[in-house]
Formats: structure tokens, C-alpha cells, sequence
């Protein structure tokens, strides 16, 4: 029999309507030119701390190479329900409250395709990373952006969650500290959202995975307010704060019934995260402070010589609490974020990522990732000086 | 437990770093650098700077021995007095008292094994109090002052991520 449909045309409905990532067209852009200096890697630049390395290695030297529980090494939750009580205080049974995923990525994903409803709406707040809408979306749920701007440090206000919770509204994710703004969240912001979930009963997620990010003060994570733990899918991850992002290793932690949920989807798809990896987040998260510590004092001079630069050359930009970016504000050179940062990447070698990509109100910002080398910022910040110094010129 | 100031951490990594760029770093000033690295000079904190260098690539010849001394202790004086001693000699680089199995540790330089060997035995050994000697020579380093003397491979990273 002919089939006449295309094979567009077999991709599900949600899957063709979903959009390509923003930063997909100017990823493209840049892998076509040489000598770039990319500020636009939200990665650090920094190998996974050799402790990590060598506990991996020797645990694939022992065979550590078989499945492991769906949920995760029994060593690795006990690893994690240590950590996270000694950093919020809250306490979760390391065997029935953890899943380890295969990054944080997986974990919010398993999270919105076991507690959202087709028709559910989801609150998230942007700018933010460039997945939670579409994630949204393909566990069928319908996202709702709840904007945030400078004048409040790009932090989600309850006047505004408000404004966009509806009656079908069931679930609210946040993202503190914040890619792609760096905001952090401060302990009355944590208590006002806090309160706004428990009146709503709205459940909520909380990607805290740059919560050991925090330059000023310390990072104040959400399942520490009363009556969070019950209604709070905790996620977080090794790969920023540890510098293992291509291990794949993250987790969630939720009361029983929520782990449970979003346990079933992980062994029909992923099975379980790498073993060896596992292996090595033990370490990290056993033996790894002092690695975390460096790393974090390295982004905060990283920071510092970053805002005061792009101050001094007049652009203004909001000082990050967390995370490793900043946007500054690019809107009074009279350029759209795409057209600044393909004119910088053209003109200059340098390479930052349009605001827009995090959502409509990104527009007139850019994003600067601070992880890359002390070098490249300021090679890549006397570049950005030459470029707007040429453009005053020639206006 | 007080932590070092993170001026003297970051001179340690570099000590050319400029002061505009410690300041940028620290969030402070040029001014205030300058203040604090002259009064951690004056205070004998900072005691001088050095480069690290891998000698291992110079083509010019160095020879280093790592020397246990076990000395007898003398009244009054300890360990000390034969120490500061051992430690003028210009080819000890380093010494430090320690504990275990033998009393002082020595870094010794010289251009040939012939050379360190003659320090060791016509110098070192024959200082009164001194009991033993066991020279050990370096045959390459691998790390010195923090500071790997290999590169770790170059990987190829993403240009552009979420």
C-alpha cells in the first residue's frame, strides 16, 4: 500500500509544533567560524576535580559496570540525603524519597510527565532555561511564562504568580539561583512563595541545582520553609557545582508517593543512571567541599571583574547572587539581543547568547556565562569594549 | 578557624597579577591592594616572590637530592641551632624539621650529582651532631608548589549550550 504522508507529517502533533531552541540557529553560527571566545557555554570550564575522576576510575577498574537500582546506588541516597540535610535541614529517606536520574534534566522531566494532568497549567517564570516550556508541553501540560524583570532582580514576585494562577493551574516550577539571570532568591522572597504554594496548594519544583552558586549569602532553598518538604519535588544535579556535567548524574527528592510516580517512568525509559557515575557523585558529594568551595571563590572573581567591566563600558547589568551569568543590557545600543550578539560574534569572535532565547522579555539583554577562563572574559570583554566603541563611531 | 586572606591566595597563583586586576578580582579597590600587599611585605608575610620553574624543559643542568639528616639534639638549643645552620649553605634550597624516622629534610641543588655529592660529604656530614645522612636524587618532577608541571589533554568543548 502507498502511504502518501510525509514523514513530517508521522511526527506527533505536539512534538512538530514544538519549536527548535533559540540558541540552536546561533549555535549553528558559531561552529562555522574559527578563533571564537565564547562566553555562551553554561558549563564549567573547570575538569570535574580529580578526586571525582580517580574514584570513577577505580570503580570501573573494580567492575563497577551492571545496572543499579532503579533509584539509585543505596550509597549514593544515603550520600545525598546527608547532603541535603546539612545543607537545608530537611531530612529525606535515602530510600524512599530519592531517585537518582540521569542529570537534573531527566528528573524534571519524570517530575512533569507524573504529576501533570493534559490541560494543566504550569507556572514558570522567565527568563529561564531554554527547556522548562517545552518540557512542559511534551508531558502535556500548558505552560504559563510568569515574567520577570530587572526592576525586582529578575526575582518572581507573589504579586505577579498571582496574576497568572488560575483555576487550572496545579503546578509551579522555580529556578533559584537563576540561569539565565543569576538571580537568587532572598529569604523573604523564599517565605512569600512559600506561603503562596501552601495557600494555592499548588505543588512545586524546585531546580536548586545552582543552590552551591551563591556568592553573598548563603543559597536558601525552598524545602526549608514549613510545610515545603510535602508539596516540593527538589531537584539537583552534579554537573554545575561538582563540574560533572557529562557524567548525566542528578536527582530528585519528594515525598514517597511523588518518587514513587516519577520512579515508574525512569525504569520503563532510562532504567537507571551510569554506574560509574554514581560512583564518582559519591565522592563528590562525601569528599568534594573543598573542590566546590575553590570553584565557587574562582566564579565570584570571574563575577566581579565581569559586572565592573561591563558597567565601566556602560552597559548595565544587574549583579548575580548565583548561578555563573549575567545579562547585561544591551537595548541602548538600538540593537535586538539576535541582531548584538550575531553583529559580536561577526565583527568581534565573541560569542553570547541572545536573550530572546530565554523568552519574549530576554529582549534588549544578552547572556554572558562567567564559567569560561579568566583569560577568555577579559580577551572576550576587550573585544565587546572594541565592538560598542566602534558602533558609537560609526552612529 | 581564620582563612587566608584571599589576596595572599591569589598572589600565590600569580604573583603578577596586576593591582587593577586584584581589585576587579576582589571587589576592592587598587588603592587598598597596594596597602594590603605593602603591609603583608613589611609584616614579613609575604617574604618574596618566586617563579615556578619546570626544570625538567631548561636546557641547563640541575641536579636536586632530597637529603634525611637525623642530628642529635643539643641542650638548649634543640634542633634549632644545627638547623639554621644547615639552612645558610647556598645549595639548600629547602629544610624542614620533621617528625618519623629522621630529623630534618633538606632540598639540595647543584649542577652535578658529583657536586651534591661533595656538599653532602665534605659539608653536611662532617657539621658536629650530625648522625646520618640518606640522599635521595630526583629524577623528574611532577608537581611542584601546587603547580602540575603536565598539561592535561585539551577537550573539545561546546561553543554555544542552554
Amino acid at each position: 500500500m502507498n502511504d502518501s504522508r510525509s514523514p513530517r507529517d508521522r511526527v506527533g502533533r505536539v512534538v512538530r509544533d514544538l519549536p527548535r531552541s533559540g540558541i540552536r540557529d546561533f549555535f549553528e553560527l558559531v561552529a562555522a567560524r574559527d578563533n571564537v571566545i565564547s562566553l555562551g557555554v553554561g558549563e564549567p570550564d573547570f575538569a570535574t576535580p580529580w578526586r571525582v575522576r580517580e574514584a570513577t576510575i577505580f570503580a570501573l577498574e573494580h567492575g563497577a559496570t551492571s545496572y543499579s537500582s532503579n533509584l539509585g546506588l543505596p550509597q549514593l541516597r544515603r550520600a545525598i540525603s546527608s547532603y541535603v540535610k546539612r545543607r537545608t535541614g530537611v531530612e529525606y529517606d535515602p530510600k524512599t524519597e530519592i531517585l537518582v536520574t540521569v542529570g537534573v534534566s531527566e528528573a524534571l522531566d519524570l517530575a512533569m510527565r507524573a504529576l501533570l494532568e493534559p490541560g494543566d497549567e504550569a507556572l514558570y517564570h522567565e527568563p529561564s532555561y531554554v527547556s522548562y516550556n517545552p518540557v512542559i508541553r511534551l508531558a502535556g501540560g500548558t505552560p504559563v511564562a510568569v515574567e520577570t524583570g530587572s526592576e525586582h532582580g529578575f526575582r518572581v514576585t507573589r504579586a505577579r504568580l498571582e496574576e497568572c494562577t488560575g483555576e487550572r493551574t496545579r503546578l509551579l516550577l522555580l529556578n533559584y539561583p537563576n540561569n539565565p539571570t543569576g538571580a537568587a532568591l532572598e529569604p523573604a522572597d523564599v517565605a512569600e512563595i512559600a506561603a503562596f504554594a501552601r495557600e494555592r496548594d499548588l505543588l512545586v519544583l524546585s531546580d536548586e541545582i545552582y543552590g552551591e552558586l551563591t556568592y553573598d549569602r548563603d543559597h536558601c532553598s525552598l524545602i526549608s520553609q514549613p510545610g515545603m518538604k510535602e508539596r516540593t519535588v527538589y531537584l539537583h544535579g552534579m554537573s554545575k557545582a561538582w563540574s560533572m556535567t557529562g557524567y548525566r548524574l542528578g536527582f530528585a527528592c519528594a515525598p514517597a508517593e511523588l518518587i514513587e510516580a516519577m520512579m515508574k517512568i525512569h525504569q520503563y525509559t532510562m532504567l537507571c543512571a551510569p554506574t560509574p557515575s554514581q560512583k564518582g557523585a559519591i565522592e563528590a558529594l562525601e569528599n568534594g567541599d573543598e573542590d566546590v568551595e575553590s570553584m565557587r571563590a574562582e566564579y565570584r572573581r570571574r563575577r566581579n571583574v565581569m559586572h565592573s567591566r561591563f558597567e565601566a563600558m556602560g552597559l548595565p547589568c544587574m549583579r548575580p547572587d548565583g548561578a555563573f551569568y549575567m545579562m547585561p543590557w544591551i537595548g541602548d545600543t538600538g540593537m535586538t539581543s539576535k541582531e548584538f550578539a550575531v553583529r559580536l560574534l561577526e565583527e568581534k569572535d565573541v560569542a553570547v547568547v541572545p536573550g530572546t532565547a530565554f523568552g519574549e522579555c530576554g529582549e534588549g539583554y544578552v547572556r554572558c556565562c562567567f564559567a569560561a577562563s579568566m583569560d577568555h572574559i577579559r580577551a572576550a570583554l576587550e573585544r565587546i569594549e572594541a565592538f560598542l566603541a566602534s558602533e558609537k563611531v560609526s552612529q | 578557624m581564620a582563612t587566608m586572606d584571599e589576596l595572599l591566595r591569589l598572589l600565590q597563583e600569580n604573583a603578577l597579577e596586576t593591582p587593577e586586576n586584584l581589585a576587579q578580582m576582589l571587589d576592592t579597590n587598587e588603592e587598598d591592594v597596594r596597602q594590603r600587599i605593602a603591609d603583608y611585605e613589611q609584616r614579613g608575610i609575604i617574604r618574596g616572590y618566586q617563579a615556578v620553574i619546570d626544570e625538567d624543559r631548561l636546557d641547563v643542568d640541575v641536579v636536586t637530592a632530597v637529603i634525611e639528616v637525623k642530628i642529635t639534639p643539643q641542650r638548649e638549643h634543640g634542633f634549632n641551632e644545627i638547623a639554621e645552620r644547615i639552612s645558610r649553605f647556598p645549595e639548600v634550597q629547602s629544610l624542614f624539621l620533621m617528625s618519623g624516622a629522621f630529623d630534618l629534610l633538606l632540598f639540595v641543588t647543584g649542577r652535578t650529582l658529583h657536586e651534591v655529592a661533595l656538599f653532602v660529604s665534605d659539608k653536611l656530614a662532617t657539621i658536629e651532631g650530625i648522625n646520618s645522612t640518606a640522599t635521595h636524587f630526583m629524577l623528574k618532577t611532577y608537581k611542584q608548589n601546587g603547580v602540575l608541571m603536565h598539561s592535561e589533554d585539551e577537550y573539545e568543548r561546546l561553543q554555544v549550550s542552554p
